[in-house]
């Protein structure tokens, strides 16, 4: 679990854990149906199984330290419900034809949480910290796509950029930090840190190392004063503990593993107390071939292995039916997925002759397949503390065994796992996970020049027509041209089978039925919290 | 005493100086680094930023320049930095976990030599009892439970089902505003289960060396002579007996000391308890080596110190080690 966290591939925007894609969202019914007006006052307690690292979100790289900043940051931009980029403190903007210019007319009489006015100099702060290379953030990295920036005024910033970059507009999503409490000062140190200053609907009240952080209500919130008075992270690193806190009624917002979903809250007394909802998730657990290994060159191998392997029945083994079949790198529901991508279904006969037709076709006397005397095996790789991914090569293990394919399982720490073995490209199949951000970019991870130690295209895909493509979608802020360069991608890593998509695991988020006004969307939960409530006889805190 | 006790004190600084060695080399040979762990897997990062951030922890700097540095820092008392992205102070981030640890472990500490200590004399003078048998099958189910389970059933139990007990964490949200003895009250209400939870386990081992200590004792002459004398049974044992019987438990105590500080992580992490254990875990894996450094350092401190202080104990407990 705690490894997973660190499958970090989030823009700053997307910061809540309840963001995820559009498609189903299903709810299980209401419960405390009979619905009282408003009010001001209680508290929401969210469990949270890590700690924050710092309130300073461009120093953080843990989703823990977002999802709390999320809350007491806003961004220039932001994802509505539907997965849109709108305004958030700026009240809208302009990109020029070319792409190349981008002006934002930020809001005016937004206040820091210490009363100090929002105005341009916090925007042109924050981009000059994020881009000093002595500031240890891992986000630097879209900014410095940047040509020229400048305000224009108090509350206009104009942002200029060498060629059209479309990951841009949303990378001003990132939080914005106040210049007025933190120029000319070592960020680090800064005292920020720990108390932070924002402009969101939540100010910073405590923080209890190791037991929780209290936040409180933003009364002067340019969306409005929320109605819930206080929201609270609780620390509880272990999940059956968090669970039980729940049933107590110590948590009243969670996530609940596939089988607590599936089997152990469906009683009467829990749904009348708690809603449970369920959308698919921002991510997807993939089997990862390395390219550069004999085995794995040759196509027919990798659609061999595709073929033997049921996803259904990892979906149904490991998540208890809790997600869906992963057919490329775009999750379902998004804009940039594409629907007539044919995948390789499950089908051990197809395997075989594939595997036959690579020269894959005697079998020795364990039954496992050899060519030239060699037998057909491998190790998968995975990370450890982890239970999903290793129920999950436990299976595929078991399937591949029937195609003739000895597969063994290795589990190793994470540290180890990125630097003995990702790093240095000696592994050769890995089982891990992306999260995704909501814009469909995905270079880093395809792009053939990714390919070197500690680059993200660690197994070494090459493909011309992708590289072109990747660069292509890149570049332009036309979606309809960028949909047609993803959706080409997706065709050719669909027969190229680099990796073998698993599956997109369903996020299923649960909430105290007390907590009134949560409205499920193609982003989760989280797009409205401001608007939730307690009613005034049902408060508790 | 003195010149014993002198020379004790002095042998400490080459073994500091060893341990820390030690210690440092090997978390350094451990693979990955804190670098590694913050900015890998995110396409975001570029590789120059990697190379920035390593130069700026100074890891770009050969092994034993790093040793120095740190060893040069110690010295004033200053362990440094974390490495993590809160950059805090490493005495801060200790001196923040350290109290909850130390307060829990000491009560449990008691607790187990208060109960071990009667079973381990009541199992030795009912030899081959009832009363023995079950007292043995009883510790050492809570040597063999396996702590996890018993805590999470523990806390169905009185936290879920009965709702006696608070399930995890330190304090009741909103317990701020209580007054002082409603506060205590209610941290002492959370510290029921982990506090029974811990001690169950080293039952075990606490009392057998006790019943062993005991009936070795028993078998002695001069508990042959005192009964002879016709003291009675309450007072050879109590008296006579016991004090002899408690010298192993001395070293045993000494032990503990060390121990004091190190908290469990299965254990923190179940009961919510943010100690030592949850710190130094979640520092090893992320390889922040000024954490992992400093709770190693004062760790192996407070061991030489335990050590020591059993020694003493020993020499004004037993003649014959004083003058010998």
């Amino acid at each position: 679990m705690s490894a997973a966290r660190w499958f970090m591939l989030l823009h700053l925007c997307s910061v809540l854990f309840l963001v995820a894609c559009s498609q189903p969202v299903t709810q299980q019914k209401p419960a405390g149906a009979k619905d009282s007006k408003p009010a001001y006052g209680d508290a929401i307690v969210e469990g949270t199984i890590g700690e924050a690292s710092t309130l300073i979100p461009i120093l953080a790289s843990d989703s823990a330290s977002h999802a709390v900043a999320g809350q007491i940051y806003n961004g220039l931009v932001k994802y509505d419900k539907n997965l849109n980029i709108v305004g958030d403190l700026a009240e809208s903007y302009d990109i020029s034809a070319d792409g190349l210019t981008i002006v934002f007319h930020l809001r005016h009489g937004v206040k820091w949480h210490d009363g100090a006015p929002f105005t341009s100099r916090d925007v042109l702060y924050t981009y000059r910290v994020v881009i000093d290379p002595k500031t240890p953030t891992a986000y630097a990295e879209d900014f410095k796509q940047v040509k020229s920036i400048s305000a224009l005024g108090a509350y206009t910033v104009k942002v200029t950029y060498a060629t059209p970059f479309a990951p841009a507009l949303a990378s001003w999503g990132m939080n914005i930090l106040p210049a007025h409490l933190l120029e000319g000062q070592d960020i680090t140190k800064s005292p920020l840190t720990r108390k932070p200053v924002g402009t969101g609907p939540y100010r910073f009240k405590e923080w209890i190392a190791g037991q929780k952080i209290v936040l409180e209500s933003n009364h002067d919130y340019f969306e409005g004063r929320p109605w819930i008075d206080r929201y609270i992270y609780r620390i509880i690193p272990d999940t059956s503990t968090m669970y039980m806190e729940m049933k107590a009624g110590g948590v009243d917002l969670m996530s609940l593993t596939p089988v607590q979903y599936a089997r152990q809250t469906t009683t009467e007394r829990f749904t009348s107390r708690f809603n449970k909802y369920r959308y698919p998730s921002s991510g997807y657990l993939y089997m990862g071939y390395n390219l550069r290994h004999p085995l794995f060159t040759d196509q027919r191998v990798r659609q061999a292995l595709t073929a033997a392997i049921d996803k259904d029945e990892l979906i149904h083994g490991v998540l208890f039916g809790m997600g869906q079949k992963a057919h490329g790198p775009i999750v379902p529901g998004r804009w940039a997925y594409n629907p007539n991508v044919k995948d390789i279904a499950y089908d051990p006969k197809v395997a075989s002759r594939l595997l036959a037709e690579a020269g894959w076709k005697e079998k020795n006397s364990d039954g496992i397949l050899v060519r030239d005397g060699k037998p057909f095996r491998f190790t998968i790789l995975t990370n450890q503390g982890n239970q999903q991914r290793l129920l999950t090569a436990q299976i595929v293990q078991q399937r591949l065994r029937f195609v003739g394919i000895d597969v063994k399982i290795r589990i190793v720490e994470w540290a180890t796992f990125l630097k003995e073995f990702i790093d240095k490209g000696n592994f050769e199949v890995v089982l891990l996970a992306w999260n995704i951000s909501q814009d469909p970019d995905m270079y880093d991870i395809w792009h053939s020049s990714k390919t070197n130690p500690g680059e993200l295209n660690f197994i070494g895909y090459k493909n011309s027509e992708v590289d072109r493509l990747l660069v292509e979608g890149r570049s332009t802020f036309d979606i309809e041209k960028r949909k047609r360069a993803y959706f080409r991608i997706q065709e050719i890593l669909a027969i190229d089978q680099p990796y073998t998509f698993l599956y997109v695991p369903d996020a299923l988020p649960v909430v105290s039925a007390r907590i009134r006004g949560v409205e499920p969307a193609p982003a989760g939960i989280g797009h409205n919290q401001i608007k939730w409530y307690v009613p005034k006889d049902e408060q508790v805190y | 005493m003195t010149t014993y006790l002198a020379k004790r004190i002095i042998m400490l600084i080459p073994l500091m100086i060893g341990i820390s060695l030690i210690s440092f080399s090997v978390i350094h040979l451990a693979p990955g680094e804190p670098v590694e762990m913050q900015v890998a897997m995110n396409p975001k990062v570029s590789k120059e930023s990697r190379e920035r951030l390593r130069k700026l922890y100074g890891l770009d700097k050969p092994l034993h320049e790093q040793y120095f540095s740190w060893v040069g820092k110690l010295a004033r008392f200053d362990l440094g930095r974390s490495f993590s992205s809160d950059s805090r102070p490493v005495v801060e981030k200790i001196k923040e976990r350290l109290p909850v640890t130390l307060s829990l472990n000491i009560i449990a500490l008691l607790l187990e030599f208060g109960l071990a200590i009667p079973i381990g004399i009541m199992a030795a003078t009912h030899r081959d009892s009832w009363l023995d048998k079950g007292l043995t099958i009883f510790v050492f189910i809570g040597f063999a439970v396996p702590t996890f389970w018993l805590a999470l059933l523990l806390m169905y139990f009185f936290g879920v089902k009965l709702n006696w007990l608070p399930i995890s964490g330190l304090h009741t949200l909103g317990s701020e505003s209580y007054g002082t003895l409603h506060y205590l009250w209610d941290m002492a209400k959370h510290l029921v289960m982990p506090i029974m939870v811990a001690s169950f386990g080293s039952l075990a081992g606490l009392s057998r060396y006790m019943r062993s200590s005991m009936l070795n004792v028993i078998g002695q002459d001069y508990i042959t002579t005192a009964r002879a004398k016709g003291l009675s049974e309450r007072v050879v044992i109590y008296k006579h007996a016991l004090r002899n019987a408690l010298l192993p438990l001395i070293t045993l105590l000494g032990f503990s000391i060390p121990g004091l500080i190190g908290g469990s992580v299965i254990f923190e992490s179940i009961y919510s308890i943010p100690g030592m254990g949850q710190l130094f875990y979640q520092s090893v894996m992320s390889r922040d080596y000024p954490v992992v450094m400093g709770i190693l350092v004062i760790g192996a401190f407070l061991t030489l110190i335990g050590n020591l202080i059993a020694d003493v104990c020993y020499a004004v407990a037993d003649p014959r080690i004083r003058h010998g």
